[in-house]
């Protein structure tokens, strides 16, 4: 580390910068204002670990994570290549549909590099199906909680958290999807609260979590709520074609297996709505409670996803009405936070909320049904296992603008810049 | 910050020889094993609990003091893997994945056991079982209940060599007389016997055909040492079964070409890192290599050499694929769980405990010992210019004599499948899974390393095979083997079976082809080792090569609908409370 007098030119994405030799690809990049998207490498940790692969660019010409590269005189290195975009995002992707994230609920939020990384990518749904695999939270440890839904397996607890006697606390069990991170009670008894809270930090979701801490900084003021690592996610470009005459159109609205909050958050754009109603008009939506359709409409917008053949009936029949339909918020895209039934029986929740629970009337032990009730599903389904679904608004909710902005591009062809505060939700 | 202290490597690396010790003494690792074995070894116990279950062979629950591990390959499937499981669930009583309720019997299925040309088979405490079918099983379970030992009546695997080029160009399965290759050595310097095998163009025979001559050459010119010569006998790949012909035939022309490897880079040890599926092989090996020691081709002054003192240990492996891949065999050896490393250094670099190692398969060592015995002259004379030498093909599947053929480097397909008596071939898997698969319209390609590279296994399955069965049992295997640390890979298998089911059952769009295809790639382009790249290739090709057959797979009455869903499915666990 000592000679760094010498330097050398690197190449990124055709921009020649200046380094010093045999420094970490990803370092040497941000340090010249280059934003490599990463998630298992922090720079602390001499020997990167390559598990998450979310870094991965063109080296000299071939895909290689560029955690794993030092930098060296002539190295050709490409970043930003559609193509490449594509691989990292659809990693960062894998990751949510691999384990059981559920931002809103998650004591991480953002604190969180897997969150974060969504956020800058412009992860608006995963393309893969999600897994919800049944996964433990684990409450044995004396100081930490180990909430196995949210692992991604970085590995760097494995690597970096040891006890003074160099012990392995934290270690890879099983293998395959099988794989989690497995803790060992004794050794972790035996950590310093120093040496648990850097467990925490350094775990890049909310998988480590130290009793009484993880609050310890309100939402809102955390590392990620605000600012983009990108510069040019954080200004407001003039809007593209703003003068282009708006032809009338119409709206329908329906809220499924949610909880209103996406159509609260519809209305968040205030005054700008007595400006939209000039050239909108809503038919079927509990905005203005209009029950059945009663014209084609140009756009559907669904929040929720489905949790019982109603919600099944009515997505289908706004299918057929819609010309466009668009899926809003979390729920309708991946299920949301009704989701996390899907990693139980359906037998055990009804059970559990009707025999079972403490709130349960003596007397009343039953599970409803009755033909005028619609009937409940084996699990909740988004939106597009159901029908095809043409567009996607993350957020829980989607940020008022967000939406709008969105419609306003279906609609009319009218283009504005999403800005990260925008699309940074939960 | 603290830095990890050193491992106590030499003792660490014995870890798998004691973990088989409890798990052949108690059918099981049991807690206070664990306990003790750490402590042993100062380390965390999780530490080990993620060793133990990095290997499916160790047990945590008690697995029966029988236990049978089924063969649940493709070629295995297509030979009546269903009705044999079916048949060991009713004879023992047992589920597979558990033992029954006297804890006699453990069932399990478990990943290619190298047995493929006598499929259906099943290893019954490690011993082979092969050519099942319901009533051989019922016998066989008879007889053990009647407490016949497994050993004493498993099937003798005696190799089948179906066919092997004239006299003059066959490499492998000609005549051995042991001593030969190493008594040759006294006649050649160490950089000599590098420039005769660079002379051969002998590259590696697993797959990945990195040049042998270069690699001993680099870890030679390593300054540090001791060295180490590392045999791959880790034969994984489903289908391939050739290193267990030439280890059950000829031990020792592998044991010399270690020997030979050993003096051309200067190492004193060499290890045969041997699959557990082959365990019945091991006394062999063992025998082989003591009778080799009483005639000095192992242990001090080999061959009459002075100074030149080489020995080879046999480390059992314990049931994972991935240890086939080099880096992920070293970490094995080392005792640790079977993970790929990163590609920062060449093991001829950072091998065996961070020293300079040279990993070779079995095939490539026992070339190698015919290269020093016979000059590479002869070699060169067989095969094509860019691949000399032959090749061993271990041919299964659809075809009436399966088994080891010795062929020419150059062969076409046509002409393997014709001495094989493949009559109706259709779907052909070169390399196994993670190779190619050609169709029965490219029955012209060659088996040549710029056609079609080949690292032994030649799968040939007829008309009446699912494609998409096939590829699913593919999927499933790489799902289950992935090591679990890159994300691709881990996550990847598992996401790819689910589309391939959604197929198979006929609800899959033309846009789920285009998905797989780009979800596919992805895993290529971006996992970390050789297997999760390697994952999707055959499905990549298969769905180029057989449009048609996808095509008849595709549902093309969309209608806005995603036809997966099915109403009356997804509330049938409801309407259980109906009453």
């Amino acid at each position: 580390m000592a000679k760094q007098n010498k330097q050398i030119t690197i190449t990124i994405d055709g921009k020649k910068i200046k380094t010093s030799p045999g420094e970490n690809l990803v370092k040497a990049a941000k340090t010249n204002g280059i934003f490599i998207p990463s998630l298992c490498y922090f720079e602390s940790n001499e020997s990167p670990l390559g598990t998450c692969r979310v870094c991965t660019c063109n080296i000299d010409g071939k895909p290689s994570p560029a955690c794993m590269e030092k930098t060296r005189e002539g190295m050709e290195v490409e970043v930003n290549v559609d193509e490449l975009k594509n691989y990292r995002k659809a990693i960062v992707e894998m990751m949510f549909s691999e384990g059981n994230h559920f931002c809103p609920g998650c004591e991480k939020s953002g604190n969180c590099d897997l969150q974060h990384m969504g956020y800058e990518m412009g992860v608006s749904r995963s393309r893969f199906p999600h897994i919800f695999k049944d996964r433990l939270i684990d409450f044995n440890p004396k100081r930490m909680i180990i909430e196995h839904n949210r692992c991604v397996k970085c590995r760097r607890c494995v690597e970096e958290v040891l006890t003074d006697d160099n012990l392995q606390v934290f270690s890879f069990c099983n293998r395959g999807n099988e794989t989690v991170v497995g803790i060992d009670y004794e050794q972790e008894a035996k950590l310093s609260e120093e040496q648990a809270l850097n467990a925490m930090h350094i775990c890049p979701t909310g998988a480590i979590l130290v009793r009484g801490q993880s609050f310890a900084k309100p939402f809102g003021d955390r590392r990620f709520d605000m600012k983009s690592v990108q510069k040019d996610y954080q200004k407001q470009l003039p809007p593209e074609n703003p003068d282009k005459p708006r032809e009338p159109k119409t709206i329908a609205t329906i809220s499924l297996a949610g909880c209103f909050g996406c159509h609260m958050s519809m209305l968040d754009i205030d005054l700008e709505l007595l400006d939209l109603v000039e050239f909108v008009e809503f038919n079927k939506s509990p905005l203005n409670d209009i029950k059945e359709f009663t014209k084609r409409c140009d756009i559907g917008l669904i929040e929720g996803g489905c949790c019982n053949s109603e919600n099944v009936e009515v997505l289908k029949e706004f299918r057929k009405k819609c010309d466009i339909l668009v899926a809003v918020g979390e729920c309708s895209i991946w299920g949301g936070l009704p989701a996390m039934r899907n990693t139980i029986p359906l037998r055990e929740c009804l059970e559990e909320a009707y025999l079972n629970g403490i709130t349960t009337e003596p007397g009343e032990y039953i599970v409803p049904y009755d033909t005028d009730l619609p009937k409940i599903l084996d699990k909740v389904y988004s939106c597009n296992e159901i029908v095809e679904i043409d567009h996607y608004i993350p957020g829980c909710p989607p940020d008022a603008h967000h939406i709008w902005k969105a419609v306003m591009n279906l609609l009319w062809g009218e283009q504005y810049s999403v800005l990260y505060s925008e699309f940074k939700y939960d | 910050m603290k830095k990890k202290k050193q491992d106590k490597s030499q003792d660490r690396s014995k870890i798998l020889d004691c973990l088989w010790d409890f798990q052949n003494q108690y059918g099981y690792i049991r807690d206070e094993d664990v306990a003790a074995c750490s402590k042993d070894l100062d380390i965390s116990q999780v530490e080990l609990e993620g060793v133990i279950s990095f290997y499916h062979f160790f047990h945590r629950q008690p697995a029966g003091q029988i236990t049978i591990y089924l063969n649940n390959s493709i070629v295995s499937e297509c030979k009546g893997f269903q009705r044999v499981k079916e048949a060991f669930e009713r004879e023992t009583g047992a589920s597979f994945g558990g033992i029954d309720p006297s804890g006699q019997f453990g069932l399990y299925e478990t990943a290619c056991i190298g047995l493929s040309d006598q499929e259906p088979a099943a290893l019954i405490n490690f011993y082979p079982f092969t050519n099942l079918n319901t009533l051989k099983v019922r016998s066989i379970i008879a007889r053990l209940k009647k407490g016949e030992s497994p050993a004493s009546f498993c099937d003798k695997i005696e190799e089948k060599i179906r066919w092997k080029p004239p006299k003059d160009k066959t490499i492998f399965f000609r005549d051995y007389y042991p001593g030969i290759a190493v008594s040759k050595l006294k006649d050649y310097s160490p950089e000599k016997i590098i420039e005769e095998i660079k002379k051969s163009k002998l590259s590696g025979m697993g797959g990945a055909f990195f040049p042998t001559g270069l690699k001993w050459e680099f870890c030679k010119n390593q300054p540090a040492s001791p060295k180490y010569i590392v045999c791959n006998a880790d034969e994984g790949e489903p289908g391939t079964f050739k290193d267990r012909a030439l280890m059950n035939e000829i031990p020792g022309l592998m044991l010399e070409g270690m020997t030979v490897a050993g003096y051309a880079v200067g190492a004193n040890q060499g290890i045969i890192y041997l699959r557990a599926e082959y365990i019945w092989l091991k006394e062999k090996l063992e025998q082989t290599l003591s009778h080799f020691r009483k005639m000095n081709l192992l242990g001090e002054n080999v061959g009459g050499i002075k100074g030149f003192d080489f020995d080879i240990r046999i480390q059992l492996g314990a049931g994972a694929y991935v240890c086939g891949e080099e880096t992920a065999l070293l970490n094995s050896l080392e005792g640790k769980r079977g993970e790929p490393r990163t590609k920062q250094f060449f093991p001829t670099e950072k091998g065996f405990l961070h020293l300079p190692t040279v990993v070779n398969n079995v095939e490539t060592f026992c070339a190698a010992a015919r290269i020093i015995e016979l000059g590479s002259e002869f070699y060169l004379n067989t095969g094509t210019a860019n691949s000399p030498g032959t090749k061993l093909l271990s041919v299964s599947g659809d075809c009436h004599l399966p088994g080891i053929y010795e062929i020419e480097w150059g062969t076409q397909i046509s002409d393997i499948l014709e001495k094989c008596q493949a009559t109706d071939p259709y779907f052909i898997q070169v390399s196994g899974p993670s190779g190619q698969c050609i169709s029965n319209k490219e029955l012209n390609r060659t088996i040549a390393k710029d056609d079609l590279p080949c690292g032994g296994s030649f799968m040939i399955f007829n008309e009446n095979r699912d494609v998409l069965n096939i590829l699913i049992n593919f999927s499933e295997f790489f799902k289950h083997e992935s090591c679990g640390v890159c994300t691709p890979c881990r996550a990847g298998n598992f996401i790819i079976q689910r589309k391939l089911n959604k197929i198979s059952a006929g609800l899959a769009y033309s846009s789920d082809f285009e998905e797989v295809k780009e979800w596919g790639n992805i895993m290529k382009v971006t996992s970390r080792c050789g297997l999760g790249k390697a994952a999707t290739n055959s499905l990549l090709m298969a769905l180029d090569k057989f449009p048609e057959y996808f095509q008849s797979k595709v549902d093309h009455h969309k209608e806005g609908l995603n036809k997966a869903f099915h109403l009356e499915q997804a509330v049938q666990e409801y309407e259980k409370f109906n009453n």
